[in-house]
């Protein structure tokens, strides 16, 4: 670790204080704004996020060593941490923080967009199978029905194996196209008592196309839902990743996604726990945070269910 | 009450049939072949051949789909390339472990996470009721497999009170048959069930607590309190009851989060189940286990989901399903 390196760091923390703060402050005008922030751990829970989402986007500035260098697996293996490597080096002589900051993008990347698939998919055939009922409805639920009950980690797990090679792009989606079901029912049971609402029966009568209602008039009034299922939905995709490439089956080998580097270490766990440790706990800490943020909002977007 | 448990097996079955479609044609899709690399050799191509002949998988997709459905029904679930023995074999060997496991992980899941909530709730708001909170939600966030890990490292690497892996001490236990080997089993079930309970316990926590807060502010608990029984008994006796109701969905909703959590958990702690037994089988491409474990699973989920339905029913008068 350098100086800049230090001080990069330490920029990210303000980087993210700031963001925290701006976030407060432009929000504070909002009923659900003030509620959000009343919330006990949800300015720490939006501070860890934007603090990592800082780190994976000046992982350059903040990483001393680039992920994928071995800096010499003579004498540097498993090296113990220190001032010159920050969390020590993994079995292949890589920097442990370095990896942690550039798999940031990856984690977060990937967490990210496969839960924007998830949630893309699980809103339109929710809202589609709540406003048109019938058969559409009957026919979409029992999919979801299948995909609820299909193990999805196995089914993953078993694609993965079935390609060899899966490339990135693939996986996201994937994990995406697995993640939906749920949301889905959600959707479809906020929309039905929506779509029953005088302001609909309007839309429709001033002759608006059924796509036009769903998505202009019944989903923003069903969002407070999905946002909350979608915070919490990111840091189950993390979990499922890590769970993945633990088992060398998720982001193909030498990329640095955290359960990759949990999965490249973890043999070594009697002598250089390290490896292991430090990208479980930024598991552990980024998805707590997303869960403190999701109870946050739920508090905040949705009043029916205050308190608790 | 008949009726429906009609519809809803009905249902049940119609929804494992579509995940066995499902796994049967994405298995298929992957051309798994039986010539295979169980010990590196490599198998000459009129062998080869007469093993797919042997296997049926020369015949069309719908003749060896129509085949497959025909011996599950029967109660074949194949034969396994990689181990050379029925599949059915291979899984009544692992699937009692795994449900040891499970069932060891469900007891600390709700013993410690009811009684975390419901000290939490009695604590409402005050340092230990935050502190705890704190505690669950990171807990409750860790993937499974890596705190195993930390586990493993911390009570059996590094003070070494528990075995670092497999169900049994293989020399002195080779089965469980005496008081000293139930003991031994015990010792090396406590890490991966404490992995997989601790995890669960966490959310449970958190989802009890919120149940109590819910129940402790409705008025026949005031009235309970007002009549001058003690708060213990209040929180106890009368809170409880009603709050451990939607703590049956969440039982319902536990099962598959086992299962997929003894996927990871019995790779860490070499524990010899489905979920090891599993991952190996993809790994080989040993397709008649694959489908077999995928058709375990599904079983699992759906039948946590019906059992859930059913205790709603039994605890809840409200809800009871009429004849229908």
């Amino acid at each position: 670790m350098t100086v800049w390196n230090w001080l990069a760091l330490g920029g990210a923390a303000v980087v993210a204080l700031t963001v925290v703060a701006a976030i407060r402050r432009h929000t504070r005008i909002s009923v659900a704004g003030r509620r959000f922030f009343r919330h006990p751990s949800a300015a720490p829970g939006l501070f860890v996020l934007a603090f990592f989402v800082t780190v994976a986007l000046a992982a350059p500035l903040v990483a001393p060593y680039r992920p994928y260098q071995q800096i010499d697996i003579d004498r540097l293996a498993d090296h113990a941490p220190s001032t010159r490597f920050l969390l020590g080096t993994d079995p292949y002589s890589r920097d442990v923080w370095s990896r942690l900051a550039y798999g940031a993008r990856i984690s977060l990347g990937i967490g990210a967009i496969a839960m924007l698939v998830a949630v893309t998919t699980g809103v339109v055939v929710g809202g589609v199978a709540g406003y048109f009922r019938r058969w559409v409805d009957a026919a979409l639920m029992r999919l979801v029905d299948v995909g609820l009950a299909m193990p999805r980690m196995f089914m993953l797990l078993m694609v993965v194996a079935l390609w060899e090679h899966v490339p990135l792009t693939v996986l996201v989606l994937l994990i995406g196209l697995t993640g939906w079901f749920g949301t889905s029912r959600l959707v479809r049971a906020e929309v039905l008592s929506v779509r029953e609402r005088e302001f609909v029966g309007a839309a429709r009568a001033l002759g608006a196309e059924p796509a036009r209602v769903i998505f202009r008039h019944v989903l923003p009034n069903a969002a407070a839902p999905i946002i909350v299922s979608a915070a919490l939905g990111i840091g189950n995709v993390m979990l499922l990743e890590a769970g993945l490439s633990f088992l060398g089956m998720g982001v193909p080998s030498p990329a640095p996604s955290w359960g990759n580097m949990i999965a490249d270490s973890w043999q070594k766990m009697a002598v250089a726990p390290w490896g292991a440790t430090f990208p479980g706990l930024a598991i552990s800490l980024v998805v707590m945070a997303l869960n403190a943020v999701g109870d946050a909002l739920r508090d905040a977007l949705d009043p029916r269910r205050e308190a608790a | 009450m008949a009726a429906w448990l009609v519809r809803r097996l009905a249902a049940s079955i119609a929804i494992i049939w579509a995940v066995v479609t499902l796994t049967f044609v994405i298995v298929h899709l992957a051309h798994g072949s039986p010539c295979g690399q169980s010990d590196g050799r490599p198998v000459s191509p009129e062998v080869c051949a007469a093993l797919t002949r042997q296997f049926g998988l020369d015949q069309p997709i719908w003749v060896q789909y129509y085949k497959y459905l025909g011996g599950l029904l029967h109660g074949d679930l194949g034969w396994s390339f990689a181990l050379q023995r029925p599949v059915a074999d291979a899984l009544a060997e692992a699937l009692p472990n795994t449900f040891t496991l499970a069932l060891t992980a469900l007891i600390v899941d709700f013993g410690l996470g009811l009684a975390l909530g419901i000290y939490q709730a009695a604590r409402e708001r005050r340092f230990a009721d935050i502190a705890l909170g704190n505690v669950a939600l990171f807990v409750n966030s860790m993937p499974t497999f890596w705190l195993g890990l930390v586990l493993l490292l911390v009570f059996a690497q590094r003070l070494g009170w528990f075995p670092v892996g497999g169900p049994r001490n293989p020399i002195l236990c080779p089965r469980v048959d005496s008081l000293a080997c139930v003991a031994d089993f015990a010792w090396h079930l406590t890490l991966p069930a404490l992995t997989l309970g601790l995890v669960g316990a966490a959310g449970t926590a958190r989802y009890q607590r919120a149940a109590m807060l819910e129940v402790v502010r409705q008025d026949f608990v005031r009235t309970a309190r007002a009549k001058g029984v003690r708060e213990r008994r209040v929180l106890l006796v009368h809170a409880l009851r009603n709050a451990l109701l939607p703590l049956i969905t969440l039982f319902g909703l536990t099962f598959p989060f086992l299962l997929t959590g003894a996927v990871l958990v019995e790779t860490v702690f070499a524990w010899p189940g489905m979920g090891r037994l599993a991952v190996t089988a993809i790994l080989q491409r040993d397709y008649p286990i694959v489908t077999a474990a995928a058709l375990v699973a599904s079983v699992m989920v759906v039948l946590g989901n019906l059992l859930a339905d059913a205790l709603y029913g039994v605890a809840d008068p409200r809800i009871r399903v009429r004849g229908a």
